[in-house]
C-alpha cells in the first residue's frame, strides 16, 4: 500500500441515464482509488460503464445522464456536485483526459501551435505567447514527436494516427496534471504505434508522478502496464485488485471467462473457453447478480445483489460463488 | 518437405494502384509543371501457397497491403501482374463460366459486420440471396436453407426474417459468416473478422471458426494485426511490411524463434496476459509511406541492425531452415 494520500478516492459512484424507455444505471455504486505515480487499469467490455465511469469523474457527462450519487475525491477536494466553472478550471489542468479517437480532441481547422498555446493561456492567462509556444515544443519533444519546431505549424490532418495521439497525449500533460485519464487510447492504433505510446505514457508517469487511470478493453495492455485493475461489468465493479492477484488468481466467474477468452500461448488451436451469451441490456436490469444469465455457478442466492467483499487484503470481489483461489484457475475452461 | 499441392497459389502477383493526372493536372503540366501519377504499390512481387486444409494467417500493419491481398485472393481485384491459380489451373486462363465456378469457391468475410450488410435487406435475403442466383439451391428451399446456415454459425433459425440492425456485434458477425457459407466454399478469407468484437464474443466467433474447419475441411487465409488471435488459429504465419513478405514460417516456431527484425520488434510489442508491468520499448518510426517506399529493404529506416547493403539491395525472400522463409540480408552473414 502507498504511504501517501490517494490522488483521487472514487466512494459508490452512481451516474444513471434518465431516458424515455427508463432508468439506465451505466455506473452503479463504483468505488476505487489511485495514487501518485500508479496507474490503474479499468477493464471491461462495451456497455460495461468503463468510459461513464471516466466522463463522471470530471462531470462530462450529458444530459439525459446525471451524477446520482456517490463521492468523487480528487486531492481531498470533492468533485462530485462541483461548480462547473471549478470543474472548468481543473479539467485540462490538474485532470487531463486523452480519448480513444485524436481526430476527436484537435480541432481540424487549427495549427498544433493554436491549439496547445491556447490550452496553456486557458489556465494561466499570465504565461506570454512565447513562453507557451516554447512548452508547447518541449511537451511535443517529450511525447516523442521528431523535429517539434516544425510540427507546431502543421494542422491535425497532416499527423498519421499515432502522432495524433501523441499531440492528444502533448496536449494532455502541458499543464502537469496530477491525474490522466485515458479512455483506450491506443486501440486505434498498430501494435509498434501502441508500443510506442505505452511506452511514453509509462515514462511520463513516472517522470511526473501523475496519478493515470487507463481505460481499456484489453486485458493483456492492463497486464504490461497497470498496477491495480478494476473489472467492470454491466456497471459495477465486480472485482479489484492488484494486477498481479486478479489476473493470476481470478475470483469472479466472469473474470475468469474474460481471461481464458485471450488467446494466448500454449493453448493454440484449442478451443477458447468463451462465456456464453452476451452483456444484458443495462435498461431495466433486473436486479440481483448481472451476470448470473450467463454464469454456471450461479443458484438462487444470486438473485440477490452481491455486496461488495474483501476477499483478501487489498482485493474487492462481488460474488456468493468466487472461484476459488488457487493458481492457474485462470486457465481451466 | 514434400508439400501437397497447394488449394490456391499466387505466383510473382503485384498490385499497384495508379492515380492518373486529373485535367487541373494536365493542364499545369503544358506549363511545365512536371506533376507525375502517383502510384501505390500495395503488393510488391508476392507469392504465395495454401495447402489443403492449411490455416495461413497473414500479419502487418495498417498499410501494409494484407487487406489488398486478401483482395486478390478472394478475386475482388484482379492483380496488376502474376498469376492466381486454382489447384493447379490458373483461374484467369479459364472460360468465364468456369471462372466463376472457382471464385465461389473463395468468399469473404470483412472486418465490419454492420457496413458489410444491406441494412434494408432481411437475413434471409442477405444470406439466401447467392445461393439462389447460383443454383446451389433451388428458391423454393431457400428459407430452409438460410435456416440450416443459421443454425449451423450458432444463430435461431426464426432469425432469418429479421434486418441486420436488430442484431448485436457478435451475431451480425455471425451472419457475415452464414452469408459466406452459403454458396458453400472451400476456402475462407477473414480480413480482420474479429477485430471489431468484444473479448469474450472474440472467443465465441473464434470458435466458430475452428469448428468450421474441422466439420467442413475448410481452408482459410486468416488476415489480423492481433497476433494473439493468428498464433491461436494457424498452422503458418506470413509477416509482411509494405507489400512485401518478410518472413514466413510454421506457428510455432515463428513465435519461438523470430528471424526478421520486423518479426522480432512486433512479438516484443505484442501486449501478453503473462507479462507483468514491464517496460514497453518500441521499434522506432512509422511503417512509410507506400507512395513513396524507401529504397532498399523497406525496413532499413527503422531497423536497429540495418547496414549499408539493406540500404540499396531489396533482401529476397530465401529459404533459411526447412519450411521458413525470411527476407533480410543479416542472414547472409552467418
Amino acid at each position: 500500500m502507498t504511504p501517501n494520500r490517494p490522488t483521487l478516492v472514487v466512494e459508490g459512484l452512481r451516474t444513471h441515464f434518465f431516458t424515455k424507455a427508463g432508468v439506465l444505471k451505466a455506473v452503479d455504486d463504483v468505488s476505487f482509488a489511485v495514487s501518485r505515480g500508479r496507474v490503474l487499469g479499468l477493464v471491461g467490455e462495451s456497455g460495461s460503464g468503463k468510459t461513464v465511469t471516466g466522463f463522471s469523474l470530471i462531470g462530462l457527462v450529458d444530459p439525459p445522464g446525471r451524477v446520482v450519487g456517490g463521492s468523487v475525491l480528487f486531492k481531498g477536494e470533492e468533485l462530485v456536485g462541483a461548480p462547473e466553472q471549478r470543474l472548468r478550471a481543473l479539467r485540462g489542468n490538474r485532470v487531463a483526459m486523452i480519448f480513444q479517437d485524436p481526430m476527436m480532441t484537435l480541432n481540424p481547422v487549427l495549427r498544433i501551435d493554436t491549439q496547445m498555446i491556447e490550452a496553456v493561456q486557458a489556465h494561466d492567462p499570465k504565461v506570454d505567447r512565447e513562453t507557451a509556444r516554447a512548452r508547447a515544443r518541449d511537451a511535443l519533444g517529450r511525447v516523442g514527436i521528431p523535429s517539434p519546431d516544425e510540427r507546431l505549424k502543421a494542422y491535425p490532418h497532416q499527423f498519421s494516427g499515432g502522432m495524433r495521439q501523441r499531440v492528444a497525449i502533448a496536449i494532455a500533460l502541458l499543464n502537469h496534471p496530477d491525474l490522466v485519464i485515458a479512455d483506450e487510447p491506443t486501440t486505434a492504433l498498430d501494435v509498434t504505434i501502441q508500443g510506442q505510446i505505452l511506452y511514453e505514457v509509462q515514462k511520463l508517469c513516472r517522470d511526473t508522478g501523475a496519478a493515470l487511470i487507463w481505460i481499456t478493453h484489453d486485458l493483456s495492455v492492463i497486464a504490461g502496464l497497470a498496477d491495480e485493475v478494476c473489472v467492470m461489468y454491466a456497471g459495477r465493479v465486480v472485482e479489484s485488485g492488484s494486477v498481479g492477484d486478479v489476473l493470476d488468481r481470478p475470483l469472479h466467474p466472469y473474470t475468469v471467462g474474460l481471461i481464458g477468452s485471450v488467446p494466448s500461448r500454449n493453448r493454440r488451436g484449442q478451443k477458447l473457453a468463451q462465456i456464453p451469451g452476451m452483456t444484458p441490456s443495462l435498461l431495466n436490469l433486473a436486479p440481483g447478480c448481472p451476470f448470473r444469465a450467463r454464469c454456471a455457478r450461479a443458484d438462487q442466492a444470486c438473485a440477490e445483489p452481491p455486496p461488495e467483499t474483501r476477499p483478501v487484503p487489498g482485493r474487492t470481489l462481488r460474488c456468493f460463488h468466487p472461484q476459488s483461489a488457487h493458481p492457474g484457475t485462470g486457465r481451466a475452461a | 518437405m514434400t508439400q501437397p499441392s497447394p488449394i490456391l497459389e499466387l505466383r510473382d502477383v503485384t498490385k499497384r494502384f495508379v492515380r492518373p493526372l486529373d485535367l487541373a493536372a494536365k493542364i499545369a503540366n503544358l506549363f511545365g509543371a512536371g506533376l507525375k501519377s502517383e502510384t501505390v504499390h500495395a503488393v510488391d512481387h508476392v507469392s504465395l501457397g495454401v495447402s489443403d486444409g492449411e490455416v495461413v494467417g497473414l500479419v502487418g500493419e495498417s498499410g501494409c497491403g494484407k487487406s489488398t491481398l486478401g483482395r486478390i485472393v478472394a478475386g475482388i481485384h484482379r492483380p496488376t501482374t502474376g498469376e492466381r491459380l486454382w489447384r493447379g489451373t490458373a483461374i484467369d486462363a479459364l472460360p468465364p463460366s468456369e471462372q466463376r465456378a472457382v471464385e465461389l469457391k473463395v468468399q469473404m468475410i470483412f472486418q465490419d459486420p454492420m457496413s458489410s450488410l444491406n441494412p434494408r435487406l432481411r437475413v434471409s435475403d442477405i444470406v439466401g440471396e447467392a445461393p439462389v442466383v447460383h443454383g446451389v439451391v433451388p428458391a423454393a428451399e431457400r428459407d430452409a436453407y438460410v435456416g440450416e446456415l443459421l443454425q449451423r454459425v450458432g444463430l435461431d433459425a426464426a432469425f432469418r426474417r429479421r434486418y441486420p440492425h436488430q442484431f448485436s456485434g457478435g451475431q451480425r458477425a455471425r451472419i457475415g459468416i452464414a452469408r459466406a457459407l452459403a454458396v458453400k466454399p472451400e476456402f475462407l478469407v477473414c480480413d480482420e473478422a474479429v477485430a471489431a468484437l468484444d473479448v469474450s464474443i472474440q472467443a465465441q466467433v473464434l470458435n466458430l471458426f475452428m469448428d468450421l474447419r474441422r466439420d467442413l475441411g475448410l481452408t482459410y487465409l486468416f488476415i489480423s494485426h492481433d497476433l494473439g488471435v493468428v498464433e491461436h488459429l494457424s498452422d503458418r504465419v506470413i509477416i509482411m511490411y509494405l507489400g512485401r513478405f518478410v518472413e514466413i514460417a510454421p506457428t510455432e516456431e515463428l513465435f519461438r524463434a523470430p528471424n526478421h527484425p520486423y518479426t522480432k520488434a512486433l512479438l516484443a510489442e505484442v501486449p501478453r496476459l503473462d507479462a507483468r508491468k514491464r517496460d514497453f520499448a518500441p521499434v522506432k518510426g512509422e511503417i512509410p509511406s507506400p507512395l513513396n517506399p524507401p529504397p532498399g529493404c523497406h525496413f532499413h529506416p527503422r531497423c536497429p541492425r540495418a547496414t549499408a547493403r539493406c540500404r540499396a539491395e531489396v533482401p529476397a525472400l530465401k529459404e533459411i531452415a526447412p519450411g521458413r522463409w525470411a527476407a533480410c540480408h543479416l542472414n547472409d552473414a552467418r
